[in-house]
């Protein structure tokens, strides 16, 4: 054991150092950081028209009177309400026939108010009817009541926690830190599937083979693998925290993880490595089947959309915390690392999840192990059944 | 040899031993039950024409692949893995990472055999420099000539100073210059008391440096011994040219005596030449010219390996013919 855990380093050494020491590297790098950045630019942008521009704008077709008294009613309301809450208004001419206007080319708003304050008649399509009634109903009443409606001051009680917020919190935590986790293994472990391709067109394999067990071969390249991985997000990671404090992020804003932050990130580290491996073993053993690259790449979108259901179970199990949808995924070996960091989010309990990391650790070494089998059986066309050898010694 | 290898157990009399190994292909039978022993501290051929199952036995023998029956026993051990700190091995497909620089290939070849890294570069930068390729210490191996590339595999086979060293089909590929070299260099692990096992299917090579043959057909060893005892198959060739056409002496001759080119060709006699010669003379043959010619490996090799293939197709067709 010792022996081969040796030979799987001097492979995981030449194997990183090809990989971190070449230029593409840099690209490796730098490519996620753009989509990032231009999501941040849509982002800004996209927040800017969602809250000017996109907002219902309804036409007042009032005597002045009669729309000075909303103005103000929407005026008091927005300043408790905050600026989105309410429709825009704004003031057009009084007309007859609100129908003929609406119809017209520079017709600017979406419904016409017209009538009194007393009755208010919203002219408009159904649907934009059914949107904006209540927010008129409420200007309207407002002012109506201009003179008798007294805003009540309610009184601030200030708490350190609040268990529903909390709870909201954390279970939001637990689904960042699925989907960042998810998208890194996607990312990622998608690239083990060309691994060996590279030995076995170089007919290296030989060499690799007459040298040490193919179970080494296969464990140093997904170490190599997850090590890159990991410069790769402590690279991201930074970067994204950079720009986190460059944009004047509060940090103490953020919800603490029930197991709280250090345990809960070391767990983050661990999970994402045992899905990075879980997944890894199995697309490497995927992978040493095929031939050529292009084998590679017809693989790569059924593992794709295996990734997903993955995916989708764990997201699914994250809101029946618990329950026997979160037990499954729990255990099912590929969606338990997201269901525990989601867990550990949520419940501050470090027993299961000394379990799980067994329980996935065991799956690892076994995928590890069936593939490392069938490539002996299919591409070096040695071996008898792989079942009988699944717990025989790796080398020899 | 390799100092940090421990409880080295006293080294076994036969480097490599294989017994009653088959290993087949769907219905092809690669290695059709072979017994073989390699003497440790020899240098030992294996010759066979192309398909012969040369590679495939020494793959078995290894322990890349696991033979389908029979066993094996590398530097005494059962599971051939366990000892491969203690072998070198050179496929015949030569494969090398193309953007490792040559220093770096030899001891990462090294390293997979337990020499440690650091150890391994000063080694390799040694290696290169003595064989005058110190202009390629830092080349990366897709700048290298074939030739370079295969003399850097080479290396990397040896680097660990292994007890065992398996090449298959070393010379294929090499110029004039570089064959000898490489012969230079088997010669020179031998002397070190390091076992050589090398496949070929050019017979000079085995002529010149092996103690012990084994010629493989069809899967299966043919012949094994000295290159001496594989000549002793063939018997001498006797040549004789005489001024005499006809005479009494005719019928000394053997029955299989051939004529060409006014030249008779026949095998030595089991009794030697001295009765014929009796014969010429008594029978004024007119003796012009007589030498007898000591057959080589390769009239060995073409007897045997020749046969045996014919041999092979006859049992093909004859089992297919029972099917």
């Amino acid at each position: 054991m010792r022996e081969m855990w040796r030979a799987a380093l001097v492979i995981a050494r030449r194997d990183f150092t090809a990989v971190v020491l070449s230029r593409t590297f840099i690209l490796f790098l730098l490519g996620p950081l753009l989509p990032i950045l231009i999501g941040m630019v849509f982002a800004g942008f996209t927040d800017k028209i969602s809250s000017t521009d996109l907002r219902p704008v309804v036409g007042i077709a009032m005597p002045a009177n009669e729309a000075v008294r909303l103005e103000r009613a929407h005026g008091r309301l927005t300043e408790r309400m905050g600026d989105q809450a309410l429709v825009r208004m704004r003031r057009v001419p009084m007309t007859p026939a609100p129908r003929v206007q609406l119809a017209r080319a520079d017709s600017a708003v979406v419904a016409i108010l017209s009538g009194t304050v007393a009755r208010p008649v919203l002219t408009g399509k159904a649907e934009d009817l059914d949107r904006l009634q209540g927010d008129l109903s409420l200007i309207a009443s407002a002012a109506q009541a201009e003179n008798t409606l007294r805003m009540v001051q309610v009184q601030r009680e200030e708490v350190a926690t609040s268990n529903g917020a909390q709870a909201q919190g954390r279970l939001q935590i637990g689904r960042v830190a699925q989907i960042v986790m998810f998208f890194l293994t996607i990312l990622l472990a998608g690239m083990i599937l060309s691994n060996l391709v590279e030995e076995k067109t170089n007919k290296i394999i030989e060499i690799l083979a007459a040298a040490v067990p193919i179970d080494a071969i296969f464990l140093g390249k997904l170490m190599a693998m997850l090590a890159m991985s990991f410069v790769g997000i402590a690279f991201w990671g930074g970067t994204a925290f950079a720009i986190f404090l460059a944009l004047g992020g509060n940090g103490a804003a953020v919800p603490v993880p029930a197991v709280g932050w250090p345990v809960f990130l070391a767990l983050a580290a661990l999970y994402f490595a045992m899905a990075y491996t879980l997944l890894g073993s199995l697309f490497l053993g995927i992978g040493a089947q095929a031939a050529t690259v292009r084998e590679v790449q017809t693989l790569n979108m059924p593992v794709t959309m295996g990734q997903m259901m993955i995916f989708f179970f764990a997201s699914y199990a994250i809101d029946h915390m618990g329950k026997a949808p979160e037990i499954a995924a729990a255990i099912f070996p590929f969606s338990s690392p997201f269901t525990m960091i989601a867990r550990a989010a949520q419940d501050d309990a470090l027993w299961p999840h000394l379990l799980a990391i067994i329980w996935q650790a065991l799956f690892v070494a076994l995928i590890i192990r069936v593939g490392v089998l069938l490539f002996r059986r299919h591409v070096m066309q040695s071996g008898g059944r792989w079942w009988k050898q699944l717990f025989s010694p790796s080398t020899g | 040899m390799n100092g940090d290898t421990p409880g080295l157990a006293p080294a076994p009399a036969y480097a490599l031993e294989g017994h009653g190994l088959v290993k087949t292909f769907g219905s092809f039978r690669a290695v059709d039950g072979v017994d073989i022993a390699v003497p440790a501290g020899t240098i030992y051929g294996v010759l066979g024409p192309n398909g012969a199952g040369k590679t495939t036995l020494l793959r078995t023998l290894l322990g890349i692949i696991d033979p389908d029956e029979g066993h094996r026993r590398l530097l005494g051990a059962e599971q051939p893995l366990r000892m491969a700190r203690q072998v070198g091995y050179l496929p015949e497909e030569r494969g090398l990472y193309p953007s490792m620089k040559a220093y770096e290939a030899i001891a990462f070849m090294g390293a997979l055999r337990g020499l440690p890294l650091r150890q391994g570069r000063v080694r390799a930068r040694e290696m290169l420099e003595g064989h005058g390729m110190g202009a390629a210490i830092n080349k990366p191996i897709r700048q290298l000539s074939k030739g370079m590339a295969q003399t850097v595999q080479l290396f990397g086979t040896i680097i660990h100073e292994p007890r065992l060293i398996v090449l298959d089909e070393p010379f294929s590929g090499l110029d004039a210059i570089n064959q000898e070299k490489l012969e230079r260099l088997i010669r020179e692990q031998a002397q070190r008391g390091v076992t050589v096992l090398f496949s070929t299917h050019v017979i000079a090579h085995a002529e010149r440096l092996c103690e012990r043959v084994a010629i493989v057909a069809g899967g299966r060893i043919r012949f094994e011994g000295t290159v001496d005892d594989a000549r002793a198959q063939l018997r001498s060739q006797v040549r004789l040219r005489t001024r005499a056409r006809e005479g009494a002496w005719r019928a000394a001759l053997p029955g299989d005596a051939t004529q060409e080119e006014g030249a008779w060709h026949f095998a030595l006699p089991d009794g030697g030449i001295e009765p014929l010669l009796r014969a010429l003379l008594d029978g004024d043959a007119g003796i012009e010219s007589l030498s007898i010619e000591r057959p080589g490996l390769h009239d060995a090799f073409v007897a045997i390996a020749g046969a045996a293939a014919a041999q092979q197709m006859r049992d093909d067709a004859e089992r297919e013919a029972l099917v």
